[in-house]
């Protein structure tokens, strides 16, 4: 579905991403997993079309987007949920949804998946009228999630959506992400809780420094001392214990 | 000095007042959601004052009317404007965009100035229509009758705006730009688009504020600055931008020159404002009518 073939990237004369290539199969979920500044963070804006790569391709189902504005990679079927929400803090529920729905394919059908992401998502119905900083740091990554959801994608791409939540809301948004993946969506996931992740994802990437160190299915990765001791946070003692 | 005379300055100090928000809520709307200071919102103005003084000259229709044709007009001169000019300054990053945005609007308002003296010579112009003189009079406190509807267009205006804004797609979505325009293009808005429209609406906004001037006061090549300092006086106490903010800090200007004729004398009305624009910005620099 997705194919990043050799991509180079740079925040200014600083160099982020050196000659990335991944797949991602239709139906996948593929984590991409690394220490900070990895550049985990700048490969999911670049493919949101928000940072321009500096060389390299970005192919959705074989057709180039890497030179699209990010509201026509939206239109296209890949929309990234962002690293800290970027939420439209001071707008409503309702409203932050809404705005998800803004292109053309989406907002057709605006009213039926809107009924659909209250589904999945039933606190953001009772909340709909409250504004989106009122909101728990869960509730505002459902509302991150749902706002994504809203513009019917295709491939989602999910920036940490863990960060800073307590254990049990971690659970339920993996649950739901588990869940939309079934439904069909495919899902390109960056993760600091990379066992959470990998239990999830079928295949995973590790990022290094700027590049790929690394690819393998998730007990592949599991199973690797070296991977486990330099990204995962534990060794092969405490691994088996888990 | 009995209540009358007083009243009265107060309630053209109120009239006043009404175009000074009509003139803010552009330049407010604009550098709200672009980041864009437009020095040559004044110039857009004056342009808009012209537009309606020849529209009445030279085929008599009134102005009040002709807001309906300088509107469109001047939103159509602003998506020129945004396509040849600030478009290209609206792609750049933060201090560079403000600066940039500083020296091509000082440079769009030095033209269009001179192209005004060039077409329409440097002389006051003022529409003066069959019903200028007309006026209610309730307790001795004259109501013109052209100020009167200025204010109320004003009023209108700016609400149709802040309707706008609050309920349609398109204006959650100049909000939601505002707000973070790199999450509004994640969430498939079109923010060059945004951008665009947002422009030409600022411009049409100047484009009615110049109405209403040529209408109850005088325009003339040269008004533009004066007219950017009270935009931006206005949208300093204001809190950038708010809108319905822009119409109470609007009124409030107008209301403390007017206290300032007679309080210290009407030498010193210019000074008030700048006096505000400067406590304010030490005092609550955030606006006075910001929430949070």
């Amino acid at each position: 579905m997705l194919t990043v073939h050799e991509l180079d990237a740079s925040h200014g004369d600083l160099q982020a991403l050196w000659q990335v290539s991944l797949t991602v199969e239709d139906g996948e979920i593929v984590a991409l997993l690394g220490p900070n500044g990895a550049g985990k963070t700048t490969l999911l804006r670049t493919i949101a079309g928000v940072h321009r790569p500096t060389a390299g391709h970005i192919m959705l189902h074989g057709n180039p987007i890497d030179q699209l504005p990010p509201h026509r990679i939206v239109e296209a079927g890949v929309v990234l949920v962002p690293e800290g929400r970027r939420l439209f803090s001071t707008m409503t529920v309702l409203e932050n949804l809404e705005m998800g729905a803004y292109t053309g394919r989406a907002r057709k059908e605006r009213a039926q998946t809107l009924r659909s992401v209250y589904d999945t998502f039933p606190i953001l119905a009772e909340r709909h009228g409250q504004l989106a900083a009122s909101l728990s740091g869960g509730q505002q990554q459902m509302l991150a999630i749902g706002r994504a959801l809203m513009a019917l994608p295709r491939l989602l791409l999910l920036d940490e959506p863990s960060l800073g939540l307590a254990p049990l809301v971690v659970q339920s948004i993996f649950d739901v992400i588990g869940t939309l993946n079934r439904r069909g969506v495919t899902v390109l996931l960056v993760e600091q809780n990379a066992y959470m992740a990998l239990e999830v994802a079928a295949h995973a990437y590790v990022m290094e420094q700027g590049r790929i160190a690394a690819y393998g299915s998730g007990d592949e990765l599991l199973r690797d001392d070296r991977i486990r001791q330099a990204y995962l946070g534990y060794g092969p003692a405490e691994a088996a214990t888990l | 000095m009995s209540a009358e005379p007083i009243i009265q300055i107060l309630v053209f100090g109120l009239f006043v007042g009404g175009l000074y928000g009509m003139a803010a809520v552009g330049l407010s709307l604009v550098f709200g959601v672009m980041n864009i200071l437009n020095t040559a919102h004044g110039e857009l103005l004056m342009l808009g004052g012209y537009a309606s003084f020849w529209l009445f000259t030279l085929w008599g229709i009134d102005p009040f009317v002709s807001l309906l044709i300088c509107g469109p007009l001047l939103f159509g001169l602003g998506l020129l404007l945004n396509a040849g000019l600030f478009r290209h300054v609206s792609r750049l990053d933060g201090e560079s965009k403000i600066k940039n945005s500083l020296l091509i609007s000082f440079g769009l308002s030095l033209i269009l100035q001179n192209l005004a003296i060039q077409f329409w010579s440097a002389d006051e112009r003022a529409i003066t229509t069959a019903y200028s003189g007309l006026g209610a009079n309730l307790l001795g406190i004259a109501f013109p009758f052209t100020r009167l509807a200025g204010l109320l267009a004003a009023l209108f205006a700016i609400l149709a705006l802040h309707l706008f804004l609050q309920r349609t797609y398109v204006g959650k979505a100049i909000r939601a730009t505002a707000l973070d325009w790199e999450a509004a293009a994640m969430a498939g808005v079109d923010v060059q688009r945004i951008y665009a429209i947002t422009f030409a609406l600022g411009t049409a906004l100047a484009g009615i504020a110049g109405t209403l001037v040529s209408l109850g006061y005088s325009i003339a090549p040269s008004i533009g600055l004066a007219w950017t300092l009270k935009a931006l006086i206005v949208v300093v106490l204001a809190g950038m931008g708010g809108i319905l903010g822009a119409l109470g800090a609007g009124l409030l200007l107008g209301l403390a020159e007017a206290i300032s004729t007679f309080a210290v004398g009407p030498a010193y009305r210019e000074v008030v404002g700048l006096a505000l624009f400067i406590l304010v910005l030490l005092l609550r620099p955030q606006g006075l009518f910001k929430r949070r």
